[in-house]
């Protein structure tokens, strides 16, 4: 029983980390209506300057407690809410997943552009609270330090104080209130904007507490740990179904019992220890959005009002006249000879292997065109399925010596079979369920298969060797084989979507996009055609992945970890998830806006100002569910055709229609 | 189909939501080219029963048969291509779609086509029949003129139209119009009114019209079935359930008189 105890007991304040975070989550969702991904980049953020001032500008605690948690986390919750989710119309359940996402990806990106890359250890930080460093007493041979007696107390504090704000004040029921819709709230006389910027300052004030908690459990400064620490506290949240504060708290505190109790029992060098045991958190969510019927229905808009949301916008080339679409076709097949030819003659090397590592971008991005931009579906692990195309392809060349092209079909193939496997799991989720499996399973394949040596070569990666690709004597990686193997693939993938989207399956997808309900009352099998559109986009992502492994001539699992799954959704999102030239656009425009920043001096020169600009491009979503540069595109083509041929096109940059059901 | 044998049949259909018994115990049958109306008050599971025969919901106990065919455990999509079609309470359109391609969807749903080898192939483009044929059904429900109009741009009115349409395009038996007057003003009403005797008439299709507009009800059916609080108070001409005190009372409020 003692040994038991010795086990179980550290898990309380580790389930306790959870569960903050999975309090916040909750917060969140019942006061805005908005699953806060970026709840752990808040975190992240608000623990980064925390430590910055104590370490670097020699603070004490408190003062930079004052700055970074009281001040700057809730003022980042209001800008949060003022220039982006309140404008998000509550029906619109993609746009609010969307642009938490693209927050969760840019926010860590941001942060070492504006202070500079820094080396910064937490475990070292002077605390506001207890002293870390001190062990206060012994419980069960447990030493109880303070940042065990820190996490319990704030997690106790927090518990009480939100369950009492949420069930028994006004604001509170106020906050419920506008969750459903806040146009509603506004005809009773609630200053409904004023109380969701209310539960947007409170939870991202949570948001910094539990990053200036939580930062000295990890030592060096991970964006990542933040990130893992959320799959458990979204966990617990949905085992509360987002709404029950002490649902979601008790199972926080569970996983983490369990966690150290399996942890302490398992021989440490077995296998259940080292792959299963991490996955814990997984498991439990996926249980979740399989077990809880109330996680099928988070989507559901309730907001009676939502029918006086005008539709999106149609897309560019829907919109515009025949006289200009032909100019416009024309104008693209001369942009793409010349490209070829001067890809082929005299483009410098190091913009070569630019376009020719975006061309093999694009191709895995074109898998988020077919299964978001067409189905309607939202997956968060595309960026995986491309890694279980690389992995599969790189195992084969090395222990078959096969050809990695051949290879790569064999991939593709088996990135379609998880992918399959996927749709099956979440076959009565939608929208942020499917996103939420969909993470969970990325989470999985980064921490258990991807991690394992056998498989990728552990942080070294794979290095490709030219013989795997049968023409060493010819092939040259960075030259012009690379661009036309890129172009052959890139055409072919291009030349699947637009087939599948003109064709039968293409016009069911579109259906079952518009109303789910009505296509089945069609007769349109829904099942078959996620599990068809899931297992397309799976191929075309597994083979993208061998095309960049061939490009970067390594396979490597940080480059298919899930945060690129997240960066690959705001890329396309960007530029446009409706067509087939948004996924090229976001493919090339990454690598291309990469390369011109090399220019620029120290900290701008990375890909963390890349990931800020494309994220903060995305997050227009909010307004243009089109894309931001698809807006863009209409808004000029839509000029030009008024100037050109005197077409009366309404006003420039607004929804050409108004909402059918609405009258 | 034996001859004799109703098109649809309900037998002692019953769903609960939790303690809330929404339909209890309804059975009554619909014949072949038949018109039936199921109207009553707010909350009397006129809708939820429509999903219990679309298989949008399981019903808790009872029998659906269609041409005496049990529809239990079937899906949805294996009910529509039976030869059940619906439209909706809430207008069900497929945004960014235009009128014609919905039916173009309809058509091919209906045969379970939709083979990924044949849209890779470019072997999936519409046949000179199919086009054909949403032609007239655009024509016979007055949205021709409509064909190429993205649904975004509609009016309520016409999106009525386009569903009704888009669900004839599937050459369902029977079809369950939920309320096909909702929001529209006396002459759209008028209009919907028209167009389902026009279509009961020339192809013969069955009618289910759960409709509040008493009116558009005693214009276009046959027979009319009367529920109250999930229960199926009475059945008959719509006059003789009209004059039922029983239905005057829970429907419209009233005992007696006119």
């Amino acid at each position: 029983m003692e040994q038991f105890l010795g086990f179980a007991l550290p898990g309380i304040p580790f389930g306790c980390t959870y569960a903050i975070v999975a309090v916040g989550l909750v917060l969140t969702y019942q006061a805005t209506g908005v699953f806060n991904f970026a709840f752990g980049a808040q975190a992240f953020a608000a623990a980064f300057v925390f430590t910055l001032l104590t370490q670097n500008e020699h603070w004490s605690g408190f003062p930079a407690f004052l700055v970074s948690v009281v001040v700057m986390s809730p003022l980042i919750g209001l800008a949060f809410d003022h220039f982006l989710f309140r404008h998000i119309p509550n029906s619109n359940a993609m746009a609010k997943v969307v642009c938490s996402l693209c927050l969760f990806v840019g926010i860590p990106s941001l942060m070492p552009v504006i202070f500079g890359a820094q080396n910064l250890d937490a475990t070292a930080t002077i605390f506001p609270f207890f002293n870390p460093n001190v062990v206060y007493f012994n419980w069960f041979e447990t030493p109880i330090n303070g940042i065990y007696l820190s996490t319990i107390t704030v997690t106790v504090v927090v518990l009480v104080a939100l369950t009492a704000l949420l069930r028994y004040t006004s604001l509170g029921l106020q906050m419920r209130g506008a969750v459903e819709s806040r146009r509603l709230v506004q005809l009773d006389g609630v200053n409904s904007r004023g109380v969701v910027a209310i539960a947007w300052a409170t939870s991202s004030f949570m948001a910094g507490l539990a990053g200036v908690l939580l930062a000295p459990n990890y030592g060096p400064f991970q964006p990542n740990d933040f990130a893992t620490l959320m799959v458990g506290a979204i966990a617990a949240a949905a085992w509360g179904l987002l709404r029950s504060v002490p649902i979601a708290t008790g199972v926080a505190v569970l996983i983490g019992v369990v966690s150290t109790t399996l942890k302490g029992y398992l021989p440490t060098s077995s296998f259940l220890s080292s792959a299963v045991l991490p996955a814990l958190p997984f498991f439990v969510l996926v249980a979740a959005l399989l077990i809880l019927p109330g996680m099928r229905t988070l989507d559901l808009s309730r907001d009676p009002l939502s029918t006086i949301d005008p539709p999106p916008p149609p897309t560019a080339a829907a919109s515009r006249a025949p006289q200009m679409d032909r100019i416009i076709r024309s104008a693209w097949w001369v942009l793409l000879a010349f490209f070829c030819v001067s890809m082929l003659t005299w483009i410098p090397t190091t913009w070569e292997a630019a376009f020719n590592a975006g061309l093999a971008l694009s191709t895995v991005l074109l898998s988020i065109t077919l299964i978001t931009g067409m189905a309607g579906q939202l997956s968060l692990c595309q960026g995986t399925l491309a890694g279980v195309g690389a992995f599969t392809s790189a195992q084969l060349a090395i222990h078959l010596g096969l050809n990695m092209l051949v290879g790569g079909i064999v991939g593709a193939a088996l990135a379609a079979v998880v992918a399959v496997v996927l749709a099956l799991l979440s076959l009565r989720l939608r929208g942020l369920g499917l996103a939420l499996m969909t993470l969970a399973a990325a989470l999985l394949f980064d921490s258990t298969f991807f991690n394992a040596v056998s498989i990728s070569g552990g942080t070294e990666g794979l290095n490709l060797k030219a013989q795997w690709l049968g023409t060493s004597a010819f092939f040259n990686f960075d030259g012009h084989a690379l661009f036309i193997l890129c172009m052959v693939v890139l055409v072919l993938a291009v030349a699947v979507v637009l087939l599948v989207r003109k064709g039968t399956v293409g016009r069911n997808l579109a259906a079952m996009r518009g109303s789910e309900m009505a296509a089945a009352g069609l007769g349109i099998n829904l099942t078959k055609q996620r599990v068809v559109v899931f297992a397309l986009a799976g191929a075309i992502a597994g083979f993208g992945g061998v095309l960049v492994t061939i490009q970067q001539q390594q396979a490597n699992m940080n480059d298919w970890n899930y945060n690129y799954s997240l960066i690959f959704i705001v890329l396309v999102v960007t530029t446009g998830v409706a067509t087939v030239e948004g996924a090229i656009q976001a493919g090339i425009g990454f690598y291309v806006v990469t390369q011109l920043l090399t220019y620029l001096p120290g900290r701008f020169g990375g890909t963390s100002l890349v990931i800020v600009l494309f994220a903060f491009g995305a997050l227009q979503y909010a307004r243009h569910p089109e894309g931001v540069l698809e807006f863009q595109k209409r808004r000029s083509t839509l000029w030009l055709e008024h100037h050109l041929f005197d077409r009366d096109t309404g006003a420039v940059g607004a929804p050409l229609s108004t909402s059918g059901a609405d009258g | 189909m034996a001859e004799g044998t109703p098109l649809l049949s309900l037998l002692g259909v019953s769903k609960s939501f939790g303690g809330v018994q929404a339909v209890s115990d309804i059975s009554f049958d619909v014949r072949a080219g038949e018109s039936v109306g199921l109207v009553g008050p707010n909350g009397a599971g006129k809708t939820t029963l429509f999903n219990c025969v679309c298989g949008q919901l399981r019903n808790d106990r009872g029998e659906i048969r269609l041409e005496g065919r049990s529809l239990e455990g079937l899906p949805t999509y294996k009910r529509a291509r039976l030869g059940i079609g619906r439209t909706y309470q809430k207008v069900e359109v497929f945004t960014d779609m235009s009128v014609r391609e919905h039916l173009l969807v309809a058509e091919r749903a209906r045969r379970g086509e939709g083979r990924l080898w044949k849209d890779l192939l470019n072997m999936s483009a519409p046949l000179r029949a199919e086009l054909d044929n949403a032609e007239a059904i655009m024509d016979l429900v007055g949205i021709g003129a409509l064909a190429d109009t993205s649904v975004n741009a509609l009016g309520l009115g016409h999106c009525r139209l386009v569903e009704l349409a888009r669900a004839l395009a599937g050459q369902p038996k029977i079809l369950l119009a939920d309320e096909p007057s909702s929001g529209l003003d006396i002459h759209e009403t008028a209009e919907v009114a028209k167009v389902l005797r026009t279509v009961q008439r020339e192809s013969g299709t069955a009618l289910l019209l759960v409709e509040h507009d008493l009116s558009m009800v005693g214009e276009v059916v046959d027979r009319t079935v009367v529920m109250d609080l999930g229960s199926m108070l009475a059945t008959g001409t719509f006059n003789e359930v009209m004059d039922n005190p029983a239905v005057r009372h829970a429907y419209l409020g009233q005992v007696g008189g006119s």
